[in-house]
Order: structure tokens, then sequence, then C-alpha cells
């Protein structure tokens, strides 16, 4: 089980796993809950440039459809394929299994992003 | 991540089955300035215990009105598309209330519930607009319209297990017609722990199922036992999620995407409730699509990503040739399939036609309507 409070959040919803120069990507728990039963996702092909912000793919519904935006700069060094073959796996394990991208960061790249507890105080807005 | 589309709204509203839905851990939606439970778990699983099994809906957020008088049934005659005169008591029909330009006002079905005796049930959304144009029609004629919603609510009881799970609903008897005899598209009265219940076997599911009109006060009890009922059937509580992807696969029109002031019946496909041969209605005069007016087509692809409300539909060339105003991914299919009003040139089943899916372009056919029809 991943200690949540080691991560980092964006505003929209992303988490950020930091290790060396490599940073995992997914999306929250919260972000899954609201979408419902997640259906379909779009991912970015390995060696992607991404500046922060950049939408990166996208995660549908049944009920609608949102972009995901890129929480960090880099460059997309690995996609998770199970999580494009079973959609579902964003609701069932947002933070392990439906991992989305891994993407090769600079240093500071995780700059200016959430701690768990400032995170939470949003989804709580 | 940002919710591309998402409903909002202002100063809420909820049913007197609140506490309940809270209770059952569901998430709310805006739908027509009401807050109601989009999914209580998976709106996958929701929808497919309608299907196989059944799902109870909370749609108290709908209006009820009721039409007295000893000209009532004229008065329906004049006011809405349809010759509601004609239905005999115990029948429910769908009509529409059209504008005097032909615009559909709202979609709405009538109960006869006796000779000069007339409940409609229309769109949460449309309530004033509905009350407006009910009310502006009387002039002249013995009938009372009165908007009665506040007082009522509605339990939608859907699936293949509905009917049996009601008959084993602890404080229903007195049910007017048995069970099995009741016909689709007809009502029957019955009480429930004493008080006034009207079991009306319509839905918006394309299942078999119900829909259990009661009094505010008695909606908590009522869902509960219907739930207790249930439960060993397979019934689930089920949100607006499930059930827009229910009444989307059964190709059932929802106002504001489907259906609008801008829209015609016979461009929706809905020529044959109006009755054009009545010697007057409002919006007769006007009910005709101009010519080359779009016409609402259903729409199948293939792969998981679906074309959605107010995507382009285009031909080979990329000319803009229609615009979707439903969509989802089948839960019961599948594939996505859609609603979308397109040229008169493009209407006929089988052509090929493309979605154009935030950029990218989807191949997609035109496919009668509706996508999923259940077992007699």
């Amino acid at each position: 089980m991943t200690d949540l409070t080691t991560l980092k959040y964006s505003e929209e919803h992303e988490w950020v796993a930091a290790d060396g120069q490599t940073a995992t990507i997914g999306i929250t728990d919260f972000a899954a809950d609201a979408l419902g039963d997640i259906v379909f996702v779009e991912l970015p092909a390995v060696g992607t440039e991404l500046t922060r912000g950049d939408v990166f793919g996208e995660a549908e519904s049944t009920k609608s459809v949102s972009e995901l935006y890129a929480p960090v700069a880099g460059t997309v060094t690995e996609i998770n394929q199970a999580v494009v073959d079973d959609p579902a796996l964003l609701n069932a394990s947002p933070f392990e299994d439906a991992w989305l991208i891994k993407v090769a960061i600079a240093d500071g790249a995780l700059d200016g992003l959430l701690d768990r507890d400032s995170y939470i105080a949003i989804t709580k807005g | 991540m940002t919710e591309l589309h998402d409903a909002s709204g202002s100063s809420p509203r909820y049913t007197p089955l609140r506490a309940r839905h809270e209770a059952l851990g569901a998430s709310f939606t805006d739908f027509g300035g009401w807050q109601m439970p989009v999914r209580y778990t998976s709106d996958l699983a929701e929808h497919h215990a309608v299907r196989e099994a059944a799902g109870v809906f909370d749609i108290s957020h709908m209006a009820e009105f009721t039409v007295r008088g000893a000209d009532a049934a004229a008065y329906l005659d004049h006011a809405l598309a349809g010759r509601l005169s004609a239905m005999t008591i115990g029948k429910a029909k769908y009509s529409l209330l059209l504008a005097e330009d032909g615009g559909i006002i709202d979609d709405v079905i009538v109960y006869r519930l006796q000779d000069d005796d007339f409940l409609i049930i229309s769109n949460a959304g449309n309530r004033d607009a509905v009350r407006e144009a009910l009310s502006a029609r009387t002039e002249g004629l013995t009938v009372t319209v009165d908007d009665v919603s506040d007082d009522y609510a509605l339990i939608a009881v859907q699936g293949p297990a509905a009917e049996q799970i009601l008959t084993e609903v602890a404080g229903i008897d007195e049910v007017s017609v048995p069970w099995a005899e009741q016909k689709y598209y007809s009502w029957a009265s019955a009480a429930y722990n004493g008080k006034p219940l009207l079991l009306a076997r319509t839905g918006y599911t394309g299942e078999d199922g119900f829909e259990l009109l009661v009094a505010s006060a008695d909606a908590e009890a009522l869902w509960d036992a219907v739930l207790t009922a249930g439960e060993s059937r397979g019934l689930v509580p089920a949100g607006l999620a499930a059930r827009d992807t229910l009444r989307l696969e059964a190709g059932m029109p929802l106002y504001g995407h489907e259906l609008s002031r801008e829209i015609k019946p016979a461009q929706a496909g809905l020529g044959r409730v109006v009755v054009a041969d009545k010697e007057r209605f409002v919006g007769k005069d006007a009910v005709t699509p101009a010519e080359g007016a779009r016409v609402l087509v259903g729409l199948t692809a293939e792969g998981r990503r679906a074309g959605r409300a107010g995507y382009a539909v285009v031909d080979a060339d990329g000319l803009v040739i229609g615009e979707i105003t439903s969509g989802a991914l089948s839960p019961t299919l599948g594939h996505p399939i859609a609603m979308a009003f397109v040229d008169p040139s493009s209407t006929e089943e089988g052509t090929a036609v493309f979605l154009d899916v935030r950029g990218t372009r989807i191949p997609a056919t035109v496919t009668a309507l509706p996508f999923y029809r259940r077992k007699k």
C-alpha cells in the first residue's frame, strides 16, 4: 500500500511519486470517484516531451470526459498499458495498479506541487 | 484533471428521499436545479442490475399536474399534440407540449384517471414552462390545472424482476388490477399503508417496470420497503448516470438533448405523437419541419471511445453534416452509441459517417433506434 503522504499532488487531481529522476504519475481516488466508472483511457507515446500543464491524455467515464494534465515537465519514458487495456483499474486501484505514465524529470520539477494535506484541503473546498 | 462536461446550478433542491441517498453513500449531481443521486456505487453495476434484475430510482424531481373538469379531455386535445380524449380510463400516453411555433416545450406522460380527471408527469427542468403553458391554454373551458409536484414523490422500479419484487413489497395492497394484467402504459390504483398509491407501468430504461406515485410523507417508508423486498432479487438503488445510459440504449429522447424549443416533433422521430388531423391544437400551424431540417438518427461505432453531446458528425470529406445530442459507451452492447441530428441526406440506415471526437475522426454507422430492445 502506497503511503499517500509521500506523494505530491496537483490541483488538477494528479499524483506524482518521485524516485530520483523518474516521476510516476496517476490520478487520485477523488478524481476517479468523481468521474464514475472509467471506460476509456488515452495515454501519450513514449518519448513525448511534456511541459507542466500539457494535456497528456484523457479519461472517459460513462458520464463524462476529463483531460489529464501533466503535473510536471519531462519526457515520457513508460506508459501503463494495463490501464489502457482495463480502464476500470483507475477506479479499483488509482494509486497503485493504475499509475498512468513515468516521466524523466529534471531537478526542481516537483516545485510548486501540493503535499497530501494541502491537496485534501482542495478536495474539501 | 478538469471536468470538460459537468452540470452546475444554484440554490439546489432536494427530494424527500435526500437522507436515504446520503445514508446509501450516493454522489449527487445537479439536474434541472435539483441535487439528485448520480450514482450510489458504480454506474455500470447499477446499469447492469436494471437490465438483469432491477433498480430503484428516485425521480421525485419530476413535475406532476392534475387536469380536472368537464372539458378536461377536450382541453388536452387542444393543449397537447396527441388525441388524449381517445384514451380510455386506466391508460397512459406519451405526448408533447408544443409552442405556437411548433417547438417542443416538453415531453410528458398523460394518465387518464377518470373521464374528467387526468394526471400529467413532466420533466423537472421544465416545470415552470409547462405550468405556464398549461395554464395559458384553459381559456373558455371548464377545466382546472394544478401543479401538485410538491405533494408527491415518484419512485421508479425498473427491470425484469420489477413486477415480482413489487408483489412482495410490504404495505402495498388493494391493487386494482392484478399485477400480471397491468399492461405497459397503463396504471392501477393501490394503497400503501392505507394511503393512496398510483402504480404506473411506465419507465425510462427500456425495461419492464413501474413508477410509483406516493405522497411525499410516505416516500421514505416506501423506498425502504422496495429495497427490502428487492434485495434478495438483485435490486439496487440506481442513479441518474445509469438512468441516462439505460434510456440512451433504449433510444429514448432526453429534453435539452434530443428535444428542445428549436426542434419540431418530426425531426426527433416523434411525428407519430402528433395527431395532425385534429381540428386544432397549439402548434398545429407550424408543426411541419422546414425543408432540409436535420433529423434524429442513431449512430454506432467500434472501439471504446464515445462521441458526446455537442460533437460534430462529419462526412468523408470532413464536412459537418450533423451534431451528437447524446452519446456513451453502451454498457450493455460494449461499443459506442449516440443519437445525433444529421442532414436528411445522411439518415439512411447503414450510411457511413465520422464522429469528430476532439479532433480524432472515428468511423460510425447510421443505425435504427433503439439500440437495445428487451426480450418480451
